[in-house]
């Protein structure tokens, strides 16, 4: 414990901890020369950014703009805050130590109007010109007189025989839209610039006009593919800014709701990579076998995607007997399916001659780039939360970490393939040892102004949720963020090298959330 | 290819039977294809756009093509391009950054098109209403023929949908 607490003291910060945080979580209010510090301090010991946003608490008595930032040390996370006087809306940049920094700085720009002092790339993020009010997440958003979408300034890549190729945002599949720049020489990618924001819906002022106990309903639709996840790191956050606990039996339930998200996604994501490998056979036995597992969602939870299963305090549906027996014969049905899949996968020269070398992800490039989750376990960068800051009912699971080294496609097809089965495994143990009990517990909004934190690995990586309550029991600020944030970063560097026709096949491997990141 | 040839007979055919006398969706489907090629003199092309989604009505549609739902068997088929497309299922509340792209994509959709709104948020109903990013129901954006309720609709019901667009279309090619 000693090693671990020492990360947090080495921030050179005084941190208060989240008294009810279900993953350890501390906060702490900073001046500039500290918030600079910090993300020196966090950078040396190679803890990442999670997430950095801003927040207008000029409602608040004595409040003010403010810009947050959220550390993963080894012992939890650091939430660290930095107040700005009114007038002067700057915060020392922070992306030199932590590059991942550099779109939420700019997004929290377009949100909220506070500026990183110094940063090179000012252009807007989030904000394309066809919103309605500027700087939407302050207390008094600015109407826009005339909204149009503005063009964007692309950099451009000189010299001989370089073209471009812009792509989207609509996209010629069944995909989410953004925006991609090549810079192409012959069939060779010298760069990627992404353009995101397009599917912005303006998700955090929502959650900030919703009440506390509503508010899991949207955090659900922040990315479809990630309900679950989402859902349960919201109400983590709000549990733990009201100090309430969820009975066993429910925590097990989200646990289980969780694991079929992730199996779900997989299956998903296997077929739609055999299918960009020209394997279309990989396609039409992943997509049944997905179809499957859904129906049986669909029958025991009463949604197919299990959304608005994980409610505040619990979750919304008991689990009887049989649906647990069936839940069980379905995993050894598939399960065996997907390991015959696999050797067909591993033997297909075909498919492994896309897959393997393609689309590189160094280890040192994520770490550099702050990458976690998915990605980041197929280029050797462990972490996994259910095994690192394992909250209930991890805690008694412990979980078996996927990694493997390559970083290239098929390491990426290698992670999922052992995530499903060790997910398995936990859905099997999960129904065997469901605890008897209630599902829900009420919570009581306590009258006092509070912070809250939810950590949850998805099946893409951290879904990291930050609540901020005021005293009448109000979400004063509710952030909600994407791992995909990082994601979409390190696929700009993955795919430099690679030909173009491989560039589906690569973003495929890491299958990013527009929706979430766009928010 | 031993193992490939294996799973294929083990997996069978997962295509959901065709016409019992009381499968109401397969018989209505059946001659809806009829239907399909009496009035388009073909097959249906649909291009997708997402104007907005969360992705689970993506994730819904893209289970539309699973061999469950047989979706080419019907004579329909997803197309890259607005301009090879007949019919647009567009998903989502309209974020107002991709209303441009939207009303672009539904200009190159060759007359006579029909436009499918699919999940709650399409029909302006949903959780996520109009605020200063969203224009709220894609009826308000583009003229809509038919929309699906849902968050999300399930494959059959987005197929339902789509099967309504066609059967009502007073569609006649020389």
């Amino acid at each position: 414990m000693s090693m671990r607490a020492k990360t947090l003291r080495r921030l050179g910060v005084d941190f208060t901890a989240l008294p009810h945080a279900a993953v350890p979580a501390w906060h702490a209010t900073v001046d500039a020369p500290r918030w600079l510090d910090a993300a020196r301090h966090a950078h040396a010991a190679g803890s990442r950014l999670v997430s950095l946003w801003g927040t207008d608490r000029r409602a608040m008595a004595g409040g003010t703009l403010a810009v947050s930032a959220a550390y993963a040390l080894p012992e939890g996370l650091a939430w660290v805050d930095l107040p700005m006087a009114d007038g002067t809306p700057g915060y020392p940049d922070i992306a030199d130590q932590h590059p991942a920094a550099a779109r939420m700085q700019r997004a929290a720009a377009d949100l909220v109007g506070i500026r990183p002092v110094g940063a090179p790339d000012a252009r807007p993020w989030l904000d394309h010109g066809a919103w309605t009010e500027h700087h939407p997440l302050r207390i008094d958003p600015a109407a826009r007189a005339a909204p149009a979408a503005h063009d964007y300034a692309f950099v451009r890549v000189e010299g001989d025989g370089v073209h471009e190729i812009p792509v989207g945002p609509v996209h010629a599949g069944i995909i989410e839209p953004g925006h991609f720049r090549f810079s192409v020489v012959g069939e060779k990618v010298l760069r990627l610039e992404e353009r995101l924001g397009y599917v912005h819906r303006g998700m955090e002022q929502r959650l900030a006009r919703t009440p506390p106990l509503d508010a899991h309903r949207l955090a659900g639709r922040m990315s479809g593919d990630c309900t679950v996840a989402y859902a349960w790191s919201y109400c983590m956050a709000l549990e733990s800014a009201t100090g309430c606990t969820p009975p066993p039996r429910a925590l097990h339930l989200r646990a289980l709701l969780l694991e079929r998200e992730r199996v779900a996604n997989h299956l998903g994501d296997l077929g739609a990579l055999g299918n960009d490998g020209a394997f279309a056979f990989g396609l039409a036995q992943f997509s049944r076998l997905r179809e499957d597992w859904l129906r049986l969602s669909g029958a025991v939870f009463g949604h197919r995607l299990t959304m608005d299963a994980v409610v505040p305090g619990g979750v919304a549906r008991d689990l009887d007997a049989s649906a647990r027996e069936h839940m069980i014969e379905q995993c050894d049905a598939v399960q065996a399916e997907v390991r015959a899949l696999r050797a067909i996968y591993d033997e297909h020269a075909g498919l492994q001659d896309r897959f393997a070398g393609t689309g590189c992800v160094t280890r040192e490039l994520a770490a550099r780039l702050g990458l976690a989750g998915l990605a980041a376990r197929a280029s050797g960068q462990a972490g996994d939360l259910r095994c690192d800051q394992p909250w209930a009912p991890y805690d008694t699971l412990a979980v078996r970490e996927a990694v493997h080294n390559a970083g290239d496609v098929a390491a990426r097809v290698a992670v999922r393939f052992d995530e499903v089965d060790e997910s398995m495994r936990l859905i099997r143990v999960l129904c065997a040892t469901l605890p008897e009990g209630a599902i829900r517990e009420d919570i009581q909004l306590t009258g006092a102004a509070a912070f809250g934190a939810g950590r949850v690995e998805g099946w893409r990586g951290e879904v990291f949720v930050a609540l901020e309550l005021d005293a009448g029991g109000r979400i004063v600020r509710c952030h909600a963020h994407d791992p995909s944030w990082h994601a979409w970063h390190v696929l700009e560097h993955a795919v430099i090298g690679n030909i173009v026709p491989d560039f589906p096949l690569i973003n495929k491997s890491f299958n990013l959330s527009y929706a979430g990141h766009d928010a | 290819m031993w193992k490939i040839l294996r799973q294929v007979v083990h997996a069978g055919v997962a295509s959901e039977r065709a016409p019992d006398g009381d499968d109401a969706l397969r018989t209505t489907a059946q001659s809806v294809h009829a239907e399909l090629l009496a009035t388009l003199g073909r097959a249906l092309a649909v291009r997708h756009v997402d104007a907005g989604s969360c992705n689970a009505c993506e994730l819904e549609i893209h289970a539309l093509e699973n061999p469950y739902y047989n979706l080419e068997g019907l004579g329909m088929r997803f197309v890259a391009s607005p301009r090879h497309a007949d019919l647009l299922l567009v998903t989502g509340p309209v974020a107002r950054n991709m209303e441009l792209a939207l009303r672009r994509t539904w200009e190159a959709v060759p007359d006579p098109k029909l436009v499918v709104a699919v999940g709650d948020c399409g029909r302006g109903c949903g959780l996520l209403g109009e605020n200063y990013a969203t224009r709220g129901a894609i009826s308000t954006v583009i003229p809509v023929d038919v929309a699906v309720p849902g968050c999300p609709p399930p494959p059959l019901e987005i197929l339902r949908g789509i099967l309504t667009a066609v059967r009502a279309a007073p569609i006649t090619r020389p």
